[in-house]
């Protein structure tokens, strides 16, 4: 295809989507129309996780600022172990025929684009890869509530795009024990109690719809922890009435959420502790820590033959601790959250010695080898232009602080992460058993020397050997941008 | 670079279209029109300041699926609350009558009061603590709600009620308000155990015509309007308005409601109260005594 049929060929994909979406708000305001005529429908309000909405008949507005985000009040209701404490939470209360089950899918249309691959003809640094076309999300099929008055559970298989599923989360919790606030106990696989939720938030794009700094881990690194994943194990936390106070200790399996025996016979640790105040008109303004810390095994007892599950050893550790805030202003309107963390991984877990590429005792460390450590954050911004349209942004940074290897054996930079993304979420039908949101979302990331992360958890590959288009002490950025829109409905 | 552009201006276009779209009359279906009746409300809770401009967007988010665009209580999940089963309607703000108030019965409530309700919610029922909101989004919202019903333009709040020191909670003071419960026949809605089954409660409506249950001391650990022998005290010496509990303001002296607060209190068998302690103390040392409450008990007593 010449250039000139190549530029032919954006124009009309651009057209198309501006068609395409042009149509869409055309019908939906159609649609509206005839509905309105018909009937004035006097409220409108959030719907978000409508199996709670059906069980109380307060609108998901109520727990979410634009959903599925939680605002303060969904955070208490979720901390109480979703029961509103007015002693109808048990399901003795409800219909019998009331299941709390929730569906959610987000039909919709993507492009990815991405440099330095490796097509045909390519020139030696690789060249820029565009796809697109009309997709599916992954399914969420999530059932929550309480099993008893104190006693909740949730349950969500989720699937990815070809409907290939797996357990996102499974626990039960037992609330309030000994009639306190601050002893409550989850047992399964749960979302770390992190300050800021990558499992409710308002972005979806491949490149866009994960926070890098909760999955990322140094080139060559063997550890498979992330921040993000969902975690198997117990729970302790505890929350004063209004949830301003809160804290998390949590023990874990070494496994990072994956079902199945741990590989080692050691546990993590993670623990979390904020505090919201409410600072004038500002509104409510939240800060807070947290650090996890663990073991991964290097090697196994069966180093010789296939590794047996649990026979890890040489176990070597790991750490992140930061800081998060969620901040308002504009009473309320205009939403910040800042997050910071600090990475460090034992040298050992940094030059890749793990139980899929075990290392043989003793290890002999490379000469200047060193335990690699990171910096990363973000600093995301929510405005709510009102109850229906929400727009975002989010501008993320990673930058190695010291590699496992000592240039030129690995640059500096290798690694590092600039991530932007923007979009909003305009939520057209304000119903009050389900909910849809028309999501747009433009994402941008720069991956120095490595395989971009995407939504999920695969990315394009990038040109093979990537390291070889780095220099001695840099290595350069391979770009990757998503543009999404598509119809995210939850029912 | 013309890529760059078309994204932009896909990006940007579509952002016009929603903005334009939800500005738009045809969207009234996401667009609440409130129907207030009054201008402009204030509210005060000591040193902070309401106003029900800011209170209408809090609304919106939180309130108007149950209490209704008009605050009449009909909001689109209020078909959905069934009173035969125990959950009461939502409050319809535009007849100004409130349950929980300071205030003497038929009497505005205090914006207090109502900053309080909506702090402390309605146990048993769908409303609940919203004390996860900012104090002064509590207050913003006590001011929108006065914008629903005129009586606030026509009427003041009441002052509310003077509340005596409690007395300590003896024997003498409990079995004194067993008396007054036979007498004032509270065991009637309430029954004889205080399991909200006495021989009335099939029959009671509140003053929408709905059904309406007593309250049952035996299970709940709070009162529909606080969880203190205060609050207690305050309940049945003001009426909850629009419901059968009446006000006992003028047929029991101060004194005489602080022994029916103590008495009340034996009755909460599930959380086992001082004065039920003090109670199955006495009953156990005077075997036999104690007549039992209701129809058969001899008349007066």
């Amino acid at each position: 295809m010449g250039e000139r049929a190549r530029h032919s060929a954006k124009k009309s994909i651009s057209w198309l989507a501006l068609s395409l979406l042009g149509f869409f708000l055309f019908a939906m305001i159609l649609a509206d129309s005839r509905s309105a005529s018909a009937k004035p429908l006097p409220g409108g309000n959030f719907r978000a996780i409508p199996a709670f909405a059906r069980k109380y008949g307060l609108p998901c507005s109520a727990c979410h600022t634009a959903w599925p985000e939680l605002n303060n009040f969904g955070q208490v209701f979720r901390d109480n172990g979703y029961q509103l404490m007015n002693d109808r939470d048990s399901p003795i209360w409800q219909n019998p025929t009331y299941w709390p089950m929730t569906l959610r899918m987000t039909p919709n249309w993507h492009r990815e684009r991405t440099n330095h691959q490796p097509v045909d003809g390519a020139p030696p640094n690789g060249s820029v890869v565009e796809q697109h076309g009309f997709d599916l999300s992954g399914f969420d099929l999530w059932t929550a509530g309480t099993l008893y008055k104190n006693i909740s559970f949730s349950l969500l298989p989720s699937s990815d795009s070809t409907g290939a599923f797996h357990f996102e989360n499974a626990f039960v919790r037992f609330d309030n024990l000994l009639k306190s606030r601050w002893l409550n106990v989850k047992f399964g696989k749960f979302e770390l109690d992190n300050l800021v939720s990558e499992k409710r938030f308002l972005f979806l794009s491949a490149n866009g719809g994960l926070y890098q700094t909760y999955h990322f881990a140094p080139v060559g690194d063997a550890n498979d922890f992330g921040l993000g994943d969902n975690q198997i194990g117990l729970e302790l936390m505890g929350h004063s009435i209004n949830s301003y106070t809160r804290y998390s200790v949590s023990v874990l399996s070494s496994n990072s959420g994956n079902v199945g025996l741990p590989s080692n016979r050691t546990y993590d640790g993670y623990v979390t502790f904020s505090q919201a105040f409410q600072v004038g008109r500002l509104g409510l303004q939240r800060l807070g820590g947290y650090a996890y810390v663990g073991r991964r095994p290097t090697f196994s007892q069966t180093f010789t033959t296939a590794p047996i599950p649990g026979t890890g050893i040489g176990n070597k550790s790991f750490y992140r601790v930061g800081f998060a805030g969620d901040l308002y202003t504009l009473q309320g309107k205009w939403e910040f959250l800042p997050f910071f963390l600090h990475g460090y991984d034992s040298v050992f877990l940094g030059i890749g010695c793990g139980l899929t590429a075990p290392c043989s005792p003793p290890v002999t460390l490379p000469a200047g080898a060193k335990a690699p450590t990171w910096n990363g954050g973000f600093i995301e911004t929510h405005y709510y232009y009102s109850p229906q349209l929400v727009l975002t942004g989010r501008y993320e940074i990673l930058r190695m602080s010291r590699q496992a290897f000592p240039t030129p054996t690995m640059p500096a930079n290798q690694g590092d992460i600039d991530a932007y993304t923007a979009g909003y979420r305009w939520y057209p039908i304000m119903f009050s058993r389900a909910g849809l949101a028309w999501h747009n979302e433009f994402s941008l990331v720069k991956t120095a020397g490595a395989i971009p992360l995407s939504g999920n958890g695969v990315g394009l590959s990038p040109l093979a050997p990537l390291t070889a288009l780095c220099s001695a002490t840099r290595c350069p950025g391979v770009w990757s941008q998503t543009l999404f829109f598509g119809f995210d409905f939850d029912f | 670079m013309k890529s760059i552009t078309s994204v932009v201006a896909f990006f940007f276009g579509s952002l016009g279209l929603a903005l334009a779209a939800g500005t738009t009359p045809c969207f009234a279906q996401t667009d609440i029109h409130f129907h207030t009746v009054t201008g402009p409300m204030e509210a005060h809770i000591g040193g902070l300041a309401g106003h029900s401009s800011d209170g209408k967007t809090l609304y919106r988010r939180f309130c108007v699926g149950c209490h209704g665009a008009s605050g009449d209580g009909n909001g689109e999940n209020a078909i959905w609350f069934d009173p035969t089963l125990g959950f009461a309607k939502p409050r319809d703000f535009t007849l100004g009558v409130f349950k929980c108030r300071s205030t003497p019965t038929g009497a505005l409530p205090t914006d207090e009061d109502l900053f309080d309700a909506v702090t402390r919610g309605f146990v048993t029922t769908n409303m609940p603590e919203w004390r996860s909101l900012t104090n002064q989004e509590r207050a913003n919202l006590v001011a929108f709600v006065k914008t629903f019903s005129t009586r606030w333009q026509t009427d003041k709040a009441g002052t509310p009620i003077a509340i005596p020191p409690e007395p300590p909670a003896k024997i003498e003071s409990i079995l004194h308000g067993r008396e007054l419960f036979q007498k004032m026949e509270c065991w009637k809605c309430h029954g004889s155990e205080g399991r909200g089954d006495g021989p009335s409660a099939a029959t009671l409506t509140d003053s929408k015509g709905n059904p309406i249950r007593p309250y049952d001391f035996t299970t709940g650990e709070r009162f529909k309007c606080g969880v203190s022998n205060h609050d207690l005290y305050r309940i049945f010496m003001t009426g909850l308005d629009g419901t059968p509990m009446p006000s006992f303001a003028d047929n029991i002296k101060p004194e005489e409601a602080w022994d029916l607060v103590h008495f009340l209190r034996t009755l909460q068998v599930s959380i086992k109260t001082p004065e039920l302690g003090t109670f199955r103390q006495w009953v156990s040392a005077h075997p036999g005594q104690l007549k039992p409450i209701g129809q058969e008990a001899p008349p007066g007593k």
